[in-house]
């Protein structure tokens, strides 16, 4: 609940248009792209600059009232879910790109641009910003920030945190801070610029950031291979990176995934293969050409029953179909789709994909698995019925399973989605107490009252580990 | 205003009649957010976003929220382009969640008098009716012809009217006279070789306002080798009836329509109005609970076709079409694009013109803000939008607008009058452009 002392005073600070506490408006931000979450918040306040963040955030910290900073609210984790109530604070007014810097190769923008906007304008100027959610039509800059979020091209160039230079943060007590910068070298201080990264709006409130720019790679190829057979296709991706090539993507599809898209999609894959490959790669022409070949070799040796490279951009859109209209197709099949991101050290993925299938048929629930085979971070997806409380029972109980073996396997519970309030829970399995404790301490020193994202990360109760029995 | 009775109906309406499993096929990605003209317009809000909106549906459905005004005025604003749906990954089908919605608070609402008499005069009084139709289009021909138009435009009498329909006075095409539209054919051979035979989906308004181009479509069906029945049964689709809360009146349109086509053994069923023919195509789902229908709509819809989609399947752009020089940019019929996925027929067709050069607007496929009867409803969104394609065309230098729905040609007119641009730039429908060139070339149709 909002006072009307403390409604005034943030209606003060942004103006009467700015501050909505209708039923309405409150009802479309009480959701993200979580399934089954939803909560509704007590107002939602658009600030217009970094002075009015501050000014609202001493409100907030002064009468108690939790603050979840939202982008387009994609995230998987029910990260910006307003489940303590409280506003939501969204920046559709600070979505500008403030400079595109060619000498420093930077880019400074506000919170509320959009990934995919922020994209086409560097390259604009010949300039690359890799990070790539599929999400990145939509996702926000501030979002990719809060979740480093990791992308299709995650494997060759890294994710998110690989790209923040400098943020300008506003602390729960309204402080205004400038962390990092243009610089290659800096080592004034702690990393505060990385501990931000990935923090989901639990620390304070991101109002503007410079991110690292590369050149733009010449050229660009494509291949899709197919396999009969998991391990083969796991074993061509690891002896393609133990050949010293990086490619820009491998991504990954298994046989239920494939059998749900043919039948969307109907572009001619056999469905009886049990796995394939995409794969690309960047670079100088030179440089591309060789590594395509040598790894269209090494998947041939690794008997991929078909290599198929594109000898156009056509074509290579083509075969880009098959993974681009993984999720669409899942997301048909069902009225519920949930989608995780469970990731094991990339030597294991053929071993964990067989273990999902497993669990899969131990609960009787369909998943899917499909991801970024190069980095090991799957996307097991689960088309379902929320409405079915007895399937989803066993859905979540699979889950946990899965979560489990990734830990087991040297994993982690989430690689790019998050933990939110959905993985909160599971978070002391793969941090343990002593880990916890250290965040917690961190998150105290910076926010005492607790009113940023609250109820988010750290969990109420953490689960208890199921015990895997094979 | 709604009262609290209207709203507890209403709401017992949504639980009863929105379809659950729709609803809960938004997975509430957003990926829909960033083609919405209405969340763009109104500087990203949620509300008046694709999936705000079915938030809000399913919230009424769920007993979260009541369907108060704010929730009713973000259906309003919704300009029903669905240009959300073909980026949707999960393919919910929204058009259809905003028709049961709409057609719910309409039926519940309690309209002020004037409106009511309004809405009952329009739909139920004069679109199903096509020799009301000719009357009223005769009228506005005789105000046209007759001198009145100028005196009434001279003696400032135009003032009177809003901005809106100020403007749109303007904009009316010159059309014809009742005698004009009494001797409609019935049936026309094709030239030359008959390669299809066809049926033509004349419509209400464009068998009257538009009958020019109706003509055109005609002619071009015939050049292109289409003997064409025109079965005289037909009425109006529906489609105003359907996306303004008339769902019952758009059923019995749509079953006379069914009829009036069935048995005439035709290939195809043509339209050359976007917003028709995505209504006609649809009238499968209108009466998907209707058994005695069902089947008969499905073999209908299975029929229809756009007129552009037919002169590429019969290779109209490889017949060495002619146009002096200009430069011609295509804005897409919504419907026409995301309803009936047609989008690159008109292209292939428009860039197969030898003389004209095809600059693509930036967001052709952006709704120009016409949308039914939306640009008199809701005037101030549809002008933001249509001042932001107006924009686009601009950048495109282009002299020649050319569209494929009867709505969208108005609102180009109007834009191009707005931005004073009446000298130097012209809205035609593509069978019009088609047709010119066709004459210009000397067309000759296949004998063989
Ligand atoms: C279909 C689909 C595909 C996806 N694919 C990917 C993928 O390939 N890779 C990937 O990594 N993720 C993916 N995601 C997840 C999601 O899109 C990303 O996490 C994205 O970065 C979220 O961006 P957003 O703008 O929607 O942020 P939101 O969801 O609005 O917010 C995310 C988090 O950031 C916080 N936050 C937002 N702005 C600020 C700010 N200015 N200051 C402080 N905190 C802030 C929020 O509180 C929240 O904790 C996908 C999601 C969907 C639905
Ligand atoms: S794209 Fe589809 S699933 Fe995603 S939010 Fe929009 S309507 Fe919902
Ligand atoms: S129909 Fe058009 S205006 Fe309405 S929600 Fe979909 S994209 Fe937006």
């Amino acid at each position: 609940m909002i006072s009307n002392e403390a409604k005034q005073k943030l209606i003060s600070i942004v103006g009467i248009e700015n501050y909505d506490d209708s039923k309405a408006g409150r009802l479309v931000y009480s959701y993200d792209a979580t399934p089954q979450f939803q909560s509704l918040p007590d107002a939602v306040i658009a600030p217009r600059n970094t002075k009015e963040v501050s000014e609202i955030v001493k409100i907030c910290n002064e009468y108690r009232i939790p603050i979840v900073p939202r982008g387009s609210g994609t995230n998987l984790c029910a990260g910006t879910c307003p489940t303590e109530g409280g506003i939501v604070l969204i920046f559709k007014h600070m979505n500008k790109i403030l400079e595109i810097d060619e000498e420093n190769l930077t880019v400074t923008v506000q919170p509320g641009v959009v990934t995919l906007d922020l994209i086409k304008a560097v390259e604009a100027k010949g300039l690359f910003y890799p990070p790539d959610p599929s999400s990145m039509k939509i996702s926000t800059i501030g979002g990719n920030i809060n979740e480093n979020s990791g992308g299709l091209r995650g494997l060759k160039y890294g994710v998110t945190r690989d790209y923040v230079m400098a943020l300008e943060v506003v602390l729960a007590n309204g402080d205004v801070i400038r962390t990092g910068g243009k610089l290659a070298k800096d080592v004034a201080g702690y990393d505060l610029t990385r501990l931000f990264v990935g923090s989901e709006g639990t620390l304070g409130i991101i109002t503007e950031a410079t991110l690292k720019l590369i050149p733009m790679p010449e050229t660009k190829k494509t291949m899709l291979a197919l396999y009969q057979d998991l391990e083969a296709a796991a074993r061509s991706v690891s002896k393609i990176i133990a050949n010293k090539i990086i490619p820009t993507t491998l991504e990954f599809l298994d046989q239920p995934t494939l059998e749900v898209v043919e039948a969307y999609a109907q572009i001619g894959l056999p469905t009886d293969v049990k796995a394939v490959l995409l794969i690309e790669q960047d670079g100088p022409s030179e440089v591309v050409e060789r590594d395509m070949k040598k790894m269209a070799e090494i998947c041939k040796e690794e008997q991929a029953v078909s290599v198929q490279v594109a000898q156009s951009e056509a074509e290579a859109d083509a075969l880009r179909t098959a993974r681009r209209s993984a999720l669409s197709a899942l997301a048909r099949l069902k009225p519920t789709t949930i989608l995780e991101d469970a990731t094991v050290p990339r030597s294991e993925i053929a071993k964990m994909v067989k273990v999902i299938n497993e669990i899969a048929e131990k609960y009787n629930v369909k998943i899917c698995t499909f991801g970024h085979a190069g980095d090991g971070n799957l996307h097991p997806t689960c088309p379902t019925d929320a409405r079915d409380r007895e399937e989803i029972e066993r859905v979540e109980k699979a889950f946990e399973e899965i979560f489990a073996k990734a830990i087991e396997l040297g994993g982690t519970i989430t690689g790019e989605h998050g933990v939110g309030v959905m993985k909160a829970p599971y978070l002391e399995w793969k941090l343990g107490r002593e880990g916890i404790a250290a965040m917690k301490a961190i998150k105290n020193a910076l926010d005492p009252n607790n009113i940023m994202n609250p109820g988010k990360v750290f969990a109420k109760s953490t689960r208890k580990r199921v015990v895997i029995t094979r | 205003m709604t009262t609290t009775k209207e709203r507890n109906v209403i709401q017992q309406q949504f639980k009863e009649r929105m379809n659950e499993d729709e609803l809960m096929n938004c997975m509430r990605c957003g990926f829909c957010l960033p083609t919405c003209p209405t969340y763009i317009e109104s500087g990203f809000q949620e509300a008046h976003s694709p999936r705000g909106r079915i938030a809000l549906m399913k919230a009424v459905v769920d007993g979260l929220i009541e369907p108060d005004e704010d929730v009713e005025r973000t259906l309003n604003m919704c300009l029903g382009c669905r240009a959300c749906e073909p980026v949707c990954p999960s393919g919910v089908n929204y058009g259809h969640l905003l028709e049961e919605a709409r057609d719910i608070i309409q039926k519940n609402k309690k309209h002020s008098l004037p409106v009511r008499l309004l809405r009952k005069a329009v739909f139920e009084e004069l679109f199903p009716h096509p020799h009301r139709m000719r009357t009223i289009t005769g009228l506005i021909s005789f105000y046209q012809r007759s001198g009145l138009q100028r005196v009434v435009r001279n003696t400032g009498l135009l003032n009177l009217l809003p901005a809106q329909l100020k403007e749109m006075e303007k904009i009316l095409p010159k059309v014809p006279t009742l005698k004009e539209m009494k001797h409609r054919p019935n049936h026309l051979p094709a030239q030359g070789k008959t390669k299809r035979r066809v049926a033509f989906f004349s419509g209400c308004l464009m068998d009257t306002m538009f009958m020019e181009t109706n003509d055109a479509t005609m002619k071009l069906l015939q050049l292109a080798g289409c003997e064409i029945v025109i079965p005289p049964q037909q009425t109006c689709c529906g489609a105003l009836h359907g996306h303004s809360g008339e769902k019952n009146q758009a059923k019995e349109l749509a079953k006379r329509n069914i009829e009036a086509f069935e048995g005439l053994n035709v290939d195809y069923i043509i339209t050359n109005a976007g917003g028709c023919g995505a209504f006609l195509i649809e009238y499968d789902h209108l009466l998907k609970d209707d058994p005695d229908w069902a089947a008969r709509a499905k073999a209908f819809t299975e029929k229809i076709k756009d007129i552009s989609a037919i002169l590429v399947e019969l290779d109209f752009h490889k017949k060495g079409l002619k146009l002096p020089s200009q430069v011609v940019t295509y804005q897409d019929s919504c419907h026409l694009r995301n309803v009936m996925k047609t989008a690159s027929a008109p292209r292939i067709l428009l860039q197969s013109i030898e003389g004209i050069e095809f600059r693509e607007m930036k967001e052709a496929d952006r709704c120009c803000g016409s949308a039914g009867i939306y640009n008199i409803v809701e005037p101030e969104m549809s002008m933001q939008i249509l001042d932001y394609k107006m924009e686009q065309v601009k950048e495109t230098k282009a002299t020649t607008i050319v569209t494929a729905n009867p709505g969208c040609l108005l609102q180009m007119k109007l834009g191009i009058e707005r931005e004073g641009l009446s000298d130097r730039v012209r809205a035609v429908h593509i069978v019009e452009l088609l047709l010119e060139a066709a004459d210009a070339s000397g067309f000759t149709a296949d004998q063989q």
